[in-house]
């Protein structure tokens, strides 16, 4: 039983990670129709970016924003890249792609090919019947909660968010009411970087993540999404959480 | 929220907007867009405009006006030009040449009626406001009173005529002087577009607003209107008022099945 329940809380934290992942491919899919395959990129950077600012002394929770910011920021240039040119989406897919591959190689360079790492949240860990709960599990569960009902919220109840709905629903009919479709797209674009980056920093104390690392990310990422159903952002993280209890389950199975 | 700051944007699809819309530019010349010094009775003058997909031309040197509070018709078979037109005064493509002055701002109700399907019908309203000062619905409530029952319905899962109240609706929320309708009637049966036509000529003599109406019906443009422009294979070949065009054999035997038998 306490072996089930460890699956289980394992399970959820890391559905989290890829809700978190598979919400930032679907918000830049429906707004701009871009399959976005450096969304793993943003995780890796992110969690990179803020092992760096950690290292340098600066405190947790300081480095961890800074760190999604930065992702959000890339996120940003990641989409002016490829929503600017007026590309076709198989083009800007193809694009996508050479930014994962081109930011590997940034991170390869900048920081080494060697998993990296950094303690996440002190104090001790609890157990609860016989559970084995590293806080940080519960930080990511807690953070990524927290955060996917607020953006929820932004996306279905503000104007702003009322207005990337429209840009997704009819690009045309956007620009004819005077909204600009394309800078809708880049702000999809930083959320999907934000959310990535939010994954990474989340992630790296409980699982060390290589330069390489995006593209495991990505793939389960965008699985999670298409399970969920790409269009229908509110289906989709039930989808991540089933799928990723399931995994417990299959662990549980095989040990 | 800073991709959003104030100050940098145009008006909701008028031809101001041509700065901001420019990426599906199709022309290589850059052509005049200015904005009419106001006071004028012209509301909106194009002048020898040319619309080029490609090689192919769209529009060749049409040049029309529209006096404010006038309501004016543009008829024409399917592949005149009439949404080129339309979308060339809105901002959504740019000529390759010619000259577009509006004295006011633009609304342009687009062909189909291209509402946010998903969205509620009041959140459509309120998106036709992205660039107006304010989201106020009720004066479209108070013009459409079928609307305020729907508002809270999704856009999508409404009838044709409904949908095209929605349509008028969200154009009017970015407070036009000229409303440019592209295709009233389409799909609709005849009482729900006398309905609108209703609601239309309210508007014009209540508040004043020109209309620029574009129609397949050439006989019910004619009659909604007082003066119209003929659009044939890119270029105007008839203009007058409404009663002339009517009696005009030719117009007759192109837009209206021959000549009315009394």
């Amino acid at each position: 039983m306490s072996a089930f329940l460890q699956y289980l809380v394992t399970g959820v934290a890391r559905g989290f990670l890829f809700a978190l992942l598979a919400t930032g491919f679907v918000v830049i899919h429906r707004v701009t129709k871009v399959v976005n395959f450096a969304q793993g990129a943003f995780a890796v950077l992110g969690g990179f970016i803020a092992y760096s600012l950690l290292r340098a002394g600066i405190p947790h929770g300081v480095s961890e924003v800074i760190a999604v910011l930065a992702a959000a920021a890339i996120g940003l240039l990641f989409g002016a890249v490829t929503i600017l040119g007026n590309m076709s989406p198989i083009a800007s897919l193809i694009t996508t792609i050479g930014l994962a591959i081109l930011s590997e190689a940034v991170a390869m360079i900048a920081w080494g090919t060697t998993p990296l790492t950094f303690s996440g949240i002190g104090g001790a860990d609890i157990h609860v019947a016989g559970v084995y709960l590293p806080k940080q599990y519960l930080l990511l569960i807690g953070v990524s909660m927290v955060v996917l009902i607020v953006l929820w919220l932004v996306l279905d109840r503000t104007y702003i968010g009322k207005g990337m709905t429209a840009c997704a629903s009819n690009p045309y009919a956007a620009k004819l009411s005077g909204i600009n479709v394309k800078r809708i797209g880049l702000l999809a674009f930083a959320i999907g970087g934000a959310l990535g980056g939010l994954g990474g920093v989340l992630i790296m104390p409980l699982f060390p993540l290589t330069y390489d690392g995006d593209v495991s990310l990505a793939i389960l990422g965008f699985a999670a999404a298409i399970v969920g159903g790409l269009p229908r952002p509110r289906a989709r993280w039930w989808a991540c959480l089933r799928d990723r209890r399931a995994d417990g389950g299959g662990l549980l199975v095989a040990s | 929220m800073a991709f959003l700051a104030p100050g940098d944007r145009a008006g909701p699809g008028s031809v101001d907007g041509h700065t901001g819309l420019g990426l599906d530019g199709l022309g290589s010349t850059e052509p005049v867009v200015t904005k009419a010094l106001g006071g004028g009775q012209t509301v909106l003058s194009v002048e020898d405009l040319v619309v080029r997909y490609g090689t192919a031309v769209a529009l060749e040197s049409v040049s029309l006006n529209v006096e404010r509070g006038e309501m004016v018709a543009l008829i024409g078979a399917n592949g005149a030009g009439k949404t080129t037109l339309l979308n060339a005064l809105s901002g959504m493509l740019v000529p390759s040449a010619g000259r577009i002055s509006c004295s006011g701002k633009l609304a342009h109700v687009p062909e189909g009626r291209e509402l946010f399907a998903e969205l509620s019908v009041d959140d459509n309203l309120r998106l036709g406001a992205w660039k107006a000062t304010s989201r106020d619905t009720s004066p479209i409530y108070a013009l459409f009173p079928k609307l305020d029952k729907l508002a809270k319905r999704r856009a999508g899962g409404l009838s044709g005529g409904e949908q095209q109240m929605v349509a008028i609706g969200r154009a009017l929320m970015a407070r036009p002087d000229l409303l440019a309708i592209d295709e009233l009637s389409q799909g609709l049966a005849p009482n729900i577009v006398q309905e609108l036509s209703r609601h239309l000529i309210r508007l014009n003599l209540e508040t004043g607003l020109s209309v620029l109406l574009v129609e397949q019906n050439a006989r019910l443009a004619l009659g909604l209107c007082r003066r119209a422009y003929v659009l044939d294979t890119g270029h105007v070949v008839r203009e007058g008022l409404s009663s002339q065009l009517l009696d005009d054999a030719s117009v007759q035997q192109a837009y209206l099945g021959g000549p009315l038998v009394s």
